[in-house]
């Protein structure tokens, strides 16, 4: 008797600690069909040609227009600018960590860098409107307040721990032999470090730098705060436009009814910047598999 | 054949040692950058908004004088909404975890949920948000309340908490499961009794990072519309019949402390950047302060338990 109590007992605990599992599908499911339902209402009354390639969008204008392609180009010119940063100072510090480095500054530096990361993001938004912004505006004189660029230049900063963690790994999981063999040829720490550790911890790297741009296209505070709120088709990063996420913001801000179409503009912005960033999480998870099973 | 690296040309020893410490050097290089970053970005809140820290700043409304602006709804609010989401998010992590560790068995369902979390934890926060707008407030009716605000983050490091503890489980030593079974334990009361408690600190090291990012996060609290202003505070826990506890809070309006300091960076007088630089100040010693707090706990761990 009381054994089947005990059964009963451990089925009922297993049982819950496996629905406490499944809450991550529930909120997947959650998050795809709120994105797709309140789309859909969306798309019903603005044709998805027109949403494709307007050149505008002027969702709260009363001469409305509904083209995502400013929201695009600018979440673009934004990540471009973070990557531009990133990636260099990542690899490097990455390389420089892996190969070069003595173990202490390795151990003390890496949580330094973790810190860099989790700085709250509405600071970075500070940092990148009072900060660099009036610094920029120092070298041009005519620089709007509102830019692409310092937006940029800041989220590559607050994403290059990202960069240099992730690579830094990779290097670290290339076998010491093929370093060891590498010197014994006579090849110098350079040489190891671009002809044999690089390439073989190549995947892994890429995966790094596909996570990174993942994480500066749904960044939303630095540029909500530092590239102004007015989409604007450009390529030119000395601009102000909004992003994806900007826009997000600014109308939330407002007090838009529930059901409105300007409400389901946002889900609409929504579910571009999720398919762009799931985009990108799936080939990095697809790199980083391949860089693990390469050993 | 003639090498496309310059490295491989047959230079002097000299000079590929020359190059080595020139890279050697650029990479130091740019990891003091980045370091410098961090610490011109302290120095900057600190002279900015250091001088406006006092205790008035703490139990003051916020106001249209920048003077007289405080931040008293912000951090009560930002610590009721971290109640909320420490009490959903650190049972529901841990029971995750401890399931796809100690009980899931190989299967199509358990590689569902990894690839899920996995992709989970790349999600933009603001897309939370979304979510929590359109399911939380609308189809559930919790309104733009605490509740919903504490639910939204709590589901947000939902994939940093499993992920963290896993790995503390991971470092559990099979023999102690072993042993435990082999004198009769059930598996929840090895889980329990000998598995838990030794990865605590794992455990908590990710608890706290997971907390620290939660604490820092305002894009999703802003599109489920969190107030920017606010001149009140919420609702008492605790009240003088019985049964003296009171949930009146939870759904309440609300405002925390990014987004307070969102607010006062985006109007244009210079005196309100200055109080923004203040509560970026005191965002910045939680989120040092926790990071502190984790590794410190990490060490210590690592030092007094030796397998």
């Amino acid at each position: 008797m009381r054994k089947t109590v005990g059964r009963v007992r451990e089925r009922g605990i297993e049982l819950g600690l496996f629905l406490a599992a499944l809450t991550s599908v529930a909120v997947t499911v959650g998050i795809v069909g709120v994105l797709l339902y309140e789309s859909l209402g969306f798309f019903r009354q603005v044709s998805l040609g027109a949403f494709l390639t307007d050149t505008q969008w002027t969702p709260l204008f009363s001469d409305a227009h509904y083209g995502i392609l400013p929201l695009v180009s600018g979440t673009l010119v934004t990540t471009v600018v973070a990557l531009l940063v990133a990636v260099p100072l990542g690899t490097i510090t990455a390389v420089y960590l892996s190969e070069y480095a003595p173990l202490p500054v390795r151990e003390t530096v890496k949580p330094i860098l973790e810190l860099l990361s989790a700085v709250p993001t509405v600071v970075f938004g500070y940092f990148a409107l009072l900060f660099v912004t009036p610094l920029l505006q120092r070298l041009w004189p005519d620089l709007p307040g509102f830019n692409m660029l310092s937006a940029g230049l800041v989220i590559g900063i607050m994403i290059m721990p990202y960069v240099s963690s992730v690579s830094e790994d990779a290097m670290r999981a290339v076998p010491m032999l093929m370093r060891e063999g590498s010197y014994a040829m006579g090849a110098s720490r350079l040489q190891t470090a671009v002809r044999v550790v690089v390439p073989s911890a190549l995947s892994g790297i890429a995966a790094a730098y596909v996570l990174a741009v993942s994480r500066a296209i749904g960044e939303t505070m630095v540029v909500a705060i530092a590239a102004g709120m007015q989409p604007t088709l450009t390529a030119n990063p000395l601009e102000p436009a909004a992003t994806l996420t900007a826009y997000i913001v600014q109308v939330s801000l407002g007090d838009l009814p529930h059901g409105s179409l300007g409400y389901q503009s946002i889900f609409a912005a929504g579910l571009v910047l999720l398919i762009m960033t799931l985009t990108f999480n799936i080939a990095g998870h697809m790199l980083r598999k391949r860089f693990q099973h390469a050993f | 054949m003639p090498s496309r690296f310059p490295s491989d040309r047959p230079y002097g020893r000299a000079l590929r040692k020359r190059l080595d410490i020139l890279v050697a050097g650029a990479g130091l290089l740019a990891m003091l950058a980045s370091i410098a970053t961090l610490l011109i970005l302290l120095a900057g809140l600190a002279m900015d908004g250091g001088p406006h820290l006092s205790w008035k700043f703490f139990t003051s409304y916020p106001s249209r004088f920048p003077d007289a602006a405080g931040i008293l709804p912000a951090w009560v609010g930002t610590m009721l909404v971290m109640v909320v989401t420490a009490v959903t998010a650190v049972p529901l992590g841990i029971a995750a975890a401890v399931y796809l560790e100690e009980y899931a068995p190989r299967h199509w369902v358990t590689d569902l949920i990894e690839i899920n979390m996995a992709n989970l934890a790349g999600v933009p926060s603001i897309i939370y948000g979304l979510m929590a707008l359109g399911l939380l407030v609308y189809q559930l009716h919790l309104g733009q309340s605490i509740l919903t605000a504490g639910l939204t983050l709590a589901l947000l490091i939902l994939p940093i908490v499993v992920m963290a503890t896993r790995e503390a489980l991971r470092t559990v030593p099979q023999s102690i499961r072993e042993a435990a079974g082999a004198l009769g334990a059930t598996k929840w009361q090895t889980v329990w009794d000998h598995v838990l408690p030794a990865a605590t600190g794992g455990i908590l090291t990710g608890l706290i990072l997971a907390l620290s990012r939660a604490i820092g996060e305002s894009a999703p609290l802003m599109t489920i519309g969190a107030l920017s202003f606010i001149a009140f505070l919420p609702h008492e826990p605790w009240q003088t019949d019985f049964p003296f506890v009171s949930f009146e809070w939870l759904l309440d309006p609300f405002t925390v402390m990014p987004i307070q300091m969102f607010n006062w960076v985006s109007r244009p007088q210079e005196a309100f950047h200055r109080i923004a630089a203040a509560a970026g100040l005191l965002l910045m010693v939680m989120t040092l302060a926790m990071n502190g707090l984790a590794i410190y706990i990490r060490a210590r761990y690592r030092k007094h338990i030796q397998w």
